[in-house]
């Protein structure tokens, strides 16, 4: 009797959970690959209906799709490189003893607790082309001689955007690494210092090498949430100018925001094999612990 | 910074260190620091000065004329209150589901073992396969026939998608550091396994249950994407009415940016406070090897 109540009991504390997991991540991705082969735009309701291939074979003859997918590589590659170099740097000098350590720490996390959408307006006033404060830095700096407008043009406004994503991400980096820098036992650089170790050395032979899970599990959830962020850009430049920023993400969006659910979700179901190159891999070493 | 001196380092050699700790840390501390935090000092910059300034000749980088005009603009004219209400009862919905389904199942998954366990936990984690904008088509035609659509009920159900599985590995990771003879002493005191979780248990877990509902109630305050969709005129959330601001005929912003600084105050104070245990939760995962 008593054996059979404990069996049951870690199945009901599960089950809540699992209940809203399943209605709200697992029913909408199997509607969502149902909508896939659909001809489903809310704004022909009547002609909404199984197609098949359709939307597959449009997708793939879409050259928008494909220079969204091509930004989105260079937005991902670009964004998460430079926070993880960034990152990795303030995690190096957060490691080190100095006046107010703590508060720094705590000061340099406030972009990770900011919205997106904030971060992109914010932004988008500092690269704005007519009161713009980067623009009058630049001027007074030398560097140029009149107001760019960073956003409106296409050959500026993609780095714009991996600037402001790059800075978004380097707190998230830095906190993770710092973690992992203080999980390294002293011991291996005092046999370092004996051996007459360089500094560099220490950090390409000891440092990375330790910091080998941290470094990877870190980058892959990164690029996981760099490449489903939209928010950033949408509030930046909507996609604009001329597609110049419109990452795949970006794309589904305004595909869905137009209502045209059923080649939005065709489109999302690349992105989803797309992503699962970089998911898969995270998964792994995820149940590797447990 | 150590300030002992070795007797065999001489003093062109302690000048040299200090030169090499300038250029190798301090300066790239400064820029580091004044890249991330510049934008905040802008937006606050942005929100005291009155238009003239904001649109004039020359860029100032300290308002010549204080004004406090656009944050009582913002709650005046644009009822600001009323988007952060709706973020505030969207929030705490959120967090407080979150945290009561999320504490069930980290706690089963930590002190039990059970057939299907590795399966059901692999379940709590495949989310994150799963694009942001490929939840959102189907949760958009879920919420339109369950007739949730424009309503708060539709955000909490949709942000669940990802603070759940997010706080049960969370959690899962603090109660795991709890060793189980903890109840395993009051129930042999006769305690049944919820009486010794409520007892023993949830009062240790306090201030990890503050530190992982912080982290919900952020997130969920500040998300945008399922925020648009979902949501009309008259319970829109604070992401969406700041993106608002921005009309046919420009932007408003010393509006956008005082409300910016509203916005984030509160975070900020909240993360402050649960930010160790939270770091620690966080980093736990990935730094284990």
């Amino acid at each position: 009797m008593n054996t059979r109540k404990f069996a049951i009991y870690p199945y009901l504390l599960i089950a809540p959970a699992l209940i809203f997991v399943i209605l709200v991540v697992f029913v909408p991705v199997f509607n969502a690959l149902l909508m896939s082969f659909q001809n489903y735009d809310l704004r022909r309701p009547s002609a909404i209906g199984f197609s098949g291939l359709k939307n597959y074979g449009s997708v793939l003859a879409d050259p928008i799709f494909w220079s969204s997918i091509a930004r989105t590589l260079l937005w991902v590659l670009f964004g998460v490189g430079f926070q993880f170099i960034l990152g990795f740097a303030l995690a190096l000098i957060l490691n080190q003893h100095f006046l107010m350590r703590g508060f720094v720490r705590s000061v340099s996390l406030i972009p990770w607790v900011t919205p997106g959408v904030l971060i992109g307006l914010m932004w988008r006033w500092i690269y704005d082309g007519n009161y713009g404060v980067l623009n009058d830095l630049l001027i007074k700096l030398g560097v140029c001689d009149e107001f760019i407008p960073f956003l409106a043009q296409k050959s500026t406004s993609l780095p714009a955007v991996i600037v402001t994503i790059i800075w978004q991400g380097i707190p998230f980096f830095s906190i993770m690494l710092l973690a992992g820098l203080q999980g390294i036992p002293s011991a291996l650089y005092e046999a370092a210092d004996i051996d007459g170790a360089k500094k560099y050395q220490k950090l390409f032979f000891i440092t990375i090498p330790s910091l080998r899970n941290t470094i990877f599990v870190t980058t892959l959830l990164r690029i996981i949430w760099v490449a489903n962020s939209v928010d950033v850009i949408f509030s930046m430049t909507e996609g604009g100018p001329a597609y110049a920023t419109q990452t795949l993400s970006v794309y589904i969006f305004n595909k869905a925001n137009s209502m045209n659910l059923g080649y939005a979700s065709t489109m999302s179901v690349f992105l989803m094999i797309l992503l699962s190159f970089v998911a898969v891999p995270y998964l792994r070493s995820m149940f590797k612990k447990h | 910074m150590k300030t002992h001196t070795h007797p065999s380092m001489t003093r062109a050699n302690k000048a040299r260190r200090k030169l090499l700790r300038i250029i190798t840390f301090f300066i790239p501390l400064l820029v580091l620091l004044i890249f991330l935090l510049f934008p905040f000092y802008w937006t606050f910059v942005t929100s005291v000065k009155p238009t003239a300034e904001l649109y004039g000749e020359t860029v100032t980088y300290w308002p010549k004329n204080f004004t406090g005009v656009s944050y009582v603009k913002l709650f005046k004219e644009f009822t600001f209150f009323k988007p952060m209400f709706n973020s505030f009862v969207v929030a705490s919905s959120t967090t407080l589901i979150t945290l009561l389904v999320a504490l069930m199942a980290a706690y089963a998954f930590s002190r039990f073992e059970f057939k299907g366990k590795r399966g059901f936990m692999i379940m709590f984690l495949t989310n994150n396969m799963f694009p942001t904008v490929l939840l959102l088509i189907p949760l958009y035609t879920i919420m339109r026939k369950l007739g949730l659509l424009y309503t708060p009920g539709s955000l909490i159900l949709s942000y669940t998608t990802f603070t759940i599985p997010f706080s049960v590995w969370l959690l899962n990771g603090y109660i795991n550091d709890l060793p189980s003879s903890l109840e395993e002493a009051a129930m042999v005191d006769g305690a049944n396994r919820t009486q010794a979780f409520i007892k023993i248990i949830l009062p240790i877990l306090v201030p990890c249950l503050i530190a992982t509902g912080v982290y919900i109630f952020m997130q969920s305050w500040n998300e945008y994407t399922f925020a648009v969709m979902f949501t009309n005129e008259k319970n829109r959330t604070i992401p969406v009415a700041l993106k608002n601001l921005i009309g046919q005929l420009g932007v408003q912003w010393d509006l956008l940016t005082a409300g910016g600084i509203v916005t984030i105050i509160p975070v900020c104070i909240m993360f402050f406070f649960a930010q160790k245990r939270l770091v620690e939760g966080l980093t736990a995962g990935a730094v284990k090897g």
